[in-house]
């Protein structure tokens, strides 16, 4: 294993997120403030209680995680893109650096900034709702996996886009609407029964719900079927991740 | 000594049918420079891409430094530096930040008195806080190298290192190469302009269409096709040779206006006061004489085209 080559790609990788400082914190953090102005006073003070937690912080969790999945998904994709498209990566490829140490250095690195970005806007939500989380570890457990899958699922769209068009085309039409339909800002029994059906297939849904639970122990589904459906979407991404390892797919001729 | 570098019987055919290398076989000895002379299309950068791994040959071999580039590939890899023929950078880290960088990638612990030293030596050291954006082209060029240089490797590839570079930057380069043979490294250079082949490998290899044509010692080579030519301009044209020089094998050139006489500079007689004297037997007035060298590039010109030595 070639840890110091890990270590290179990762503090790269950092050093890129913190060196575009106001874009990487500032960024998500007036973003959510926004929401929390629109969603949480505006709207919110229409609609009171949501299952018995106040509107403001009912949308906390799905807030957290709209802005964790498309940070983890774009930072990552981004991360590997980026040195195909200046054509550097012919270092890395021409590295002592197998495939899964490079995944392990840009999913590790764009996984870490989507938490930190995850932790700075629950910090946020401080200033404007009062948030109580019943699970702790279960929230960091749901938090730590979202960035982890997110991340690798942002990798394989960089190694498959081969422009920038392509490179935002899946968060832009997939992630986006998955996250905005998936309960971010509701709860799907406040949807008409063809919708709560239809939302049955969307697999944010079930992340969502399970990071809620972990807050307020309210959820859409049974919060082990949260689980599972998460590890269920992190295994079909590693999964990927070794198929592209075993063919050099779109990374070696 | 075992060669450095073993190339055995390697080819590679692209995904769309493309044959870029058709059986290459090239030993390249430690401490020396090579360089790799053939037109744009030779095959030149596929046989240095895959000998660092960058693409995946479709059959044969290479070994470097002994062991096998597929089932040895963090030894060889450690082993390589290279410098590719495109200025890829990441145009927002600084120089120092992206030579530490490669070092860290290929598994080197970190040592910034090396990398000073790398830039000190390249000419880079009052550069080591700019970004690489705000470099010229020929300070880029050195950037590439001194990423390459970075892991302490034992065999460079340079792709193209003049391509797109200025006569003045070109003579820059070279002597940076030169700096790079006194340290011991081994050097395979790709190039299209014979003068910088000429001007500094010690072996030439020439490859076209995906095939090794000829790999000889640069002097050799120069030896072995060290035939000069000799140019008779005539006063008024000829449609035929004079019957009196049917000995010497000329040629009738630019339409008449001149005879062409090729000898060789190393024989004990090179026939030039015979010829003239003959000349001036049958009566032939001259205009201007003129003697020329063949230099690589015709004698590359030869091989490619197939008619040459």
């Amino acid at each position: 294993m070639n840890l110091t080559a890990i270590k290179a790609i990762y503090l790269t990788e950092m050093a890129r997120f913190f060196r575009t400082y106001k874009q990487s914190f500032l960024a998500p953090v007036i973003s959510t403030s926004l929401y929390f102005v629109v969603f949480g006073a505006a709207i919110g003070s229409r609609i009171d209680q949501v299952e018995g937690v106040s509107y403001g912080a009912f949308i906390v969790p799905g807030l957290i995680m709209l802005s964790v999945m498309t940070q983890a998904t774009t930072n990552a994709s981004f991360g590997i893109y980026f040195p195909k498209f200046t054509g550097s990566i012919y270092e890395l490829l021409s590295a002592p650096v197998n495939f899964l140490e490079a995944t392990i250095g840009y999913v590790g690195a764009a996984a870490s900034k989507a938490l930190i970005i995850g932790a700075i806007i629950f910090a946020t939500s401080f200033f404007f709702v009062d948030v109580q989380v019943a699970h702790p570890l279960a929230m960091v457990a749901f938090l730590l996996l979202t960035c982890l899958s997110f991340a690798l699922l942002g990798f394989i769209i960089g190694i498959w886009a081969g422009n920038f068009e392509q490179l935002q085309l899946i968060p832009l039409l997939i992630i986006t609407p998955l996250v905005f339909l998936g309960g971010s800002f509701y709860s799907t029994s406040m949807l008409p029964p063809f919708w709560q059906i239809v939302t049955l297939f969307n697999p944010v849904h079930y992340l969502i719900s399970g990071f809620r639970w972990s807050f307020f122990e309210q959820a859409d589904v049974p919060v082990a079927i949260s689980l599972i459906a998460i590890a269920g979407f992190t295994a079909l991404c590693l999964g990927a991740i070794a198929w592209i390892f075993r063919t050099g797919w779109r990374i070696r001729d | 000594m075992a060669p450095i570098v073993q190339v055995k019987d390697l080819r590679k055919t692209y995904d769309g049918g493309f044959q870029a290398l058709k059986g290459v076989n090239l030993d390249i000895e430690e401490g020396e420079i090579i360089a790799l002379l053939g037109p744009n299309g030779a095959g030149k950068t596929t046989l240095i891409s895959t000998i660092c791994g960058i693409t995946m040959p479709t059959s044969g071999s290479v070994t470097v430094g002994g062991h096998d580039i597929i089932s040895g590939f963090r030894q060889t890899r450690s082993m390589i530096g290279l410098v590719p023929q495109e200025l890829s950078l990441d145009a927002f880290e600084t120089v120092f930040n992206a030579v530490r960088y490669s070092r860290g990638l290929f598994g080197k612990p970190r040592n910034d008195a090396y990398i000073e030293d790398i830039l000190k030596q390249l000419g880079l050291a009052d550069k080591r806080d700019t970004k690489i954006m705000a470099l010229s082209g020929g300070m880029k060029r050195r950037v590439l190298i001194a990423k390459a240089l970075s892991h302490e490797p034992r065999v460079l590839f340079l792709d193209e290192p003049t391509a797109g570079v200025d006569v003045e930057l070109r003579k820059d380069m070279w002597n940076v190469v030169d700096d790079l043979r006194k340290t011991g490294v081994t050097i395979i250079l790709t190039t299209h302009y014979i003068e910088e082949a000429e001007a500094m490998a010690d072996r030439i290899a020439v490859i076209d269409g995906g095939q090794i044509m000829l790999v000889q010692r640069k002097d050799e080579l120069m030896q072995h096709m060290g035939q000069k030519e000799l140019r008779i301009h005539l006063a008024s044209p000829v449609t035929e040779i004079p019957a009196g020089l049917d000995r010497y094998d000329l040629e009738i050139v630019l339409d008449g206006n001149a005879l062409r006489y090729v000898y060789d500079t190393r024989a004990d007689r090179t026939g030039i006061t015979a010829l003239l004297n003959d000349l001036n037997a049958v009566g032939l007035q001259l205009a201007d004489i003129e003697t020329r060298q063949s230099s690589l590039e015709e004698i590359f010109v030869g091989l490619v085209k197939g008619d040459a030595a």
